[in-house]
């Protein structure tokens, strides 16, 4: 399925696809769509960063005050810093924790459908009921430390600074391995046994296995699904906004939730326009050189000696 | 920036319509995609005479005092919708600004009602709506007045922040409710001293922090404090009374008045009710609103006459009189101002006849909650609430200045600078005169 020859096969594939294929007039439905839902709104945005709008009124010319304050404002900076430190935690929790169950229920071990399910659930949940969810189970006086009837667990868990971050990454987490662990079951389960076997035969240990074998060949799903993870991260939203609203003060004021509150709740609406704009730049730039440098544009075989 | 947009109404508006439905359908698809969305706005016909009001307690009071009017004017029906608290406040403001907003627009005057008075948003009450002015209590329509015009009128009950107190701990503890400062310390010493958490506050939720400032502020400085706050005069927060406020709560908080894990209290779901209902903390400052809470979360508790009230402890030396409270003096019906003719009529009639009139101020007092009109002493007698109701009502008579909550008082971005420093001020991550630059800061 995939080239190796750069000759021949290219050339006929090229004259297939502009003789039989499908016409490129079946591409305009999606562009439309695409324009309309994301590039023109995308624009407004753009345009709105230069813009004082509370809104209610007509909008007036701000010149670049919108994006000096953002660059200014010590509460947005500290939100650019909390996103990047929640999307580094973020990713070194979620990745190899999904790698191992995805690996874990690739597998054939008893029971391993009954706890797939069980790791699955949290992807079926909204977000918005994990949120309250969890904020009802964290309560310090009624929660989990009272169900249980375990000191230890009646912390402050949302209003110290110094836990509330953590327990977000937790949360989110919690929410995100189930999807990520389907992409890895999934990838470990399209390596051909014949390598497992081979790797067997030569005496390799499970360990062995997992780092010689498997590992390389899940190569693209780590990609994509570290993408997914960085740039999810990177827009993080919901959770947030429902267990701790950005705070106590600003300690988990991410920068997704600095441009509700600024727009919604502060209705400045060209500020957060401009963060908006700012968010849309780095996500596109993240996943375009995830995708340059970890070489997915090259297109070669995994599956070389199977 | 607010005065830039105060131009001139009617034929401005009218040409910047198109421009302004562009640039805010452009602008809130995306941020709306981050809000999750939710259910498209019902009565955005502008022909039909609709209103937005809040799920909760309340809601049933509404929907009574509009089923009233359904009954008698089928030829135009009021099309209601309830909303969640926070979610409503986004909503309104965005439909307000699309020129959807309902014919009735439930607000908390303050702030945001000054936003809408300076776009044209709303209609000047003046005249209009006589017979309900005569039946509200006079200090609480004037909240209703943006620069001494009449653009709202109250609506539902009068809501002043009291001082909840569980009667049995006090009894097990053999301290009485403070009413000095001094007292308030020493009382919360002997309940910490039991391993009862003094003060419950739901941090989490951070407007309970301002009940705090507002009435600290009040008792030692009076209420020209937060006035010139208000009035944006330059270096207000700077006053000497702001900062004794916040050094005072910053004492408490290291004496322990609020237990140890008060950041992690939700008032959504009355958890910081719950903490004295459930004999864990002892007092809670908190709105009116809350004594039905306490009555149908905790019958038995309630029905073992363990819920007790008090006014918030004066402070030795203070300037403010001690009979003047703070919190919501009521919510308010603003009509919009692009309502289609018939709608605004109707408005003023339902206003004229059916708001706080006799029955809806009897369904108020049904559940639990003070009437904002004058004459309800009666009523309130002869209601199975008369205990709580009849204090609460004599003490918004009697205050001389009731004092809306400070973040609806008000702009809405500094509001916003407002909670998030007092939640700073309270972990005792920032110091009071940290608090007050920021503050400053926002004075425009």
């Amino acid at each position: 399925m995939l080239m190796k020859s750069h000759t021949a096969p290219v050339r006929s594939r090229r004259r297939l696809g502009t003789n039989i294929g499908p016409s490129t007039w079946l591409l305009a439905p999606a562009l439309i769509f695409f324009a309309i839902f994301a590039l023109v709104p995308l624009l407004g945005v753009a345009v709105l960063s230069f813009m004082h709008w509370d809104g209610l009124g007509t909008p007036s010319f701000a010149g670049l005050s919108n994006w000096q304050q953002t660059f200014t404002n010590p509460v947005t900076l500290n939100a650019m810093w909390l996103t990047f430190a929640m999307t580094v935690l973020c990713y070194l929790t979620q990745a190899p924790i999904s790698i191992l169950v995805g690996v874990f229920m690739a597998g054939e071990q008893k029971y391993r459908a009954v706890y797939s399910v069980l790791y699955f659930l949290p992807l079926l949940f909204s977000a918005a009921a994990v949120g309250i969810a969890f904020k009802a189970l964290l309560d310090p006086n009624f929660g989990l430390s009272k169900a249980f009837n375990i000191a230890l667990l009646s912390q402050d868990w949302l209003g110290s600074t110094d836990l509330v971050f953590y327990v977000l990454i937790f949360v989110i987490s919690w929410c995100f391995v189930p999807f990520h662990s389907l992409l890895y079951q999934a990838a470990v389960k399209q390596i051909p046994t014949s390598m497992n076997e081979a790797a067997m035969l030569d005496g390799a240990g499970r360990v062995r296995t997992f780092f010689s074998v498997t590992l390389p060949q899940i190569k693209y799903t780590v990609i994509t699904s570290s993408t997914l993870m960085i740039v999810g991260s990177l827009t993080y939203f919901d959770l947030v906004f429902v267990m701790t609203n950005g705070g106590p003060g600003n300690a988990t004021r991410i920068l997704p939730l600095d441009m509700y509150l600024t727009g919604f709740r502060s209705y400045q609406m060209g500020a957060a326009s401009a963060i908006a704009v700012i968010l849309v730049v780095v996500g596109l730039a993240v996943s375009l050189l995830l995708n340059r440098f970890s070489g997915t544009d090259q297109m070669e075989s995994q599956q070389e000696g199977a | 920036m607010r005065n830039a947009k105060n131009l001139p109404s009617s034929s401005s508006r009218k040409f910047s319509t198109p421009r302004r439905l562009l640039v805010s359908a452009a602008m809130i698809a995306p941020l709306a995609l981050a809000a999750c969305g939710g259910a498209q706005p019902g009565g955005e016909a502008n022909g039909e005479f609709s209103a937005w009001a809040l799920t909760g307690t309340q809601q049933n009071a509404f929907k009574d005092s509009f089923a009233q009017w359904n009954e008698r004017n089928q030829e135009q029906p009021i099309a209601a919708d309830f909303f969640a608290n926070d979610a409503y406040k986004e909503k309104v403001r965005t439909a307000v600004g699309a020129g959807n907003a309902p014919t009735l627009i439930f607000n908390w005057s303050g702030g945001t009602l000054a936003d809408y008075v300076a776009n044209g948003n709303v209609v000047d009450l003046t005249g209009k709506v006589d017979a309900l002015e005569e039946r509200a209590i006079e200090a609480i329509e004037k909240t209703g007045e943006v620069d001494g015009v009449q653009y709202a009128v109250p609506n539902n009950s009068t809501q002043p922040v009291v001082l909840y107190t569980n009667k049995k701990l006090f009894e097990q503890v053999g301290v009485e409710a403070p009413a000095t400062w001094q007292e308030t310390l020493d009382v919360v010493k002997a309940f910490k001293a039991e391993g009862i958490i003094p003060f419950a506050v739901a941090g989490q939720s951070q407007w309970p922090y301002l009940m705090w400032i507002a009435y600290l502020t009040d008792r030692i400085g009076g209420p020209e404090v937060f006035q010139a706050i208000q009035n944006n005069e330059p270096n207000a927060w700077s006053h000497p009374a702001v900062t004794e406020a916040l050094t005072k709560i910053q004492e408490l908080v290291e004496a322990g008045g609020f237990g140890d894990s008060y950041g992690s209290v939700v008032a959504d779901a009355n958890a910081d009710a719950a903490l004295v209902h459930t004999d864990k903390a002892a007092m809670l400052l908190q709105g009116s609103w809350l004594y039905a809470g306490f009555k149908a979360d905790a019958p038995q508790w309630y029905e073992e006459e363990n819920l007790g009230f008090a006014p918030f402890p004066t402070i030795d030396g203070g300037k403010g009189d001690p009979s003047n409270i703070v919190g919501n003096p009521a919510n308010f019906w603003s009509v919009s101002a692009d309502a289609s003719e018939e709608a605004q009529q109707a408005a003023f009639e339902y206003l004229n006849d059916y708001t706080l009139n006799e029955e809806s101020v009897k369904s108020f007092i049904g559940l639990g909650l003070v009437p904002s009109v004058d004459g309800a002493e009666e009523a309130i007698a002869a209601s199975e609430d008369a205990g709580f109701l009849g204090y609460a009502y004599q003490s918004v008579q009697s205050a001389p200045n009731f004092q809306l909550s400070w973040d609806q008082a008000l702009a809405p971005d500094q509001a916003q600078v407002l909670l998030t420093n007092l939640s700073q001020i309270f972990q005792g991550s920032i110091t009071p005169e940290q608090f007050v630059e920021a503050m400053n800061a926002t004075i425009k």
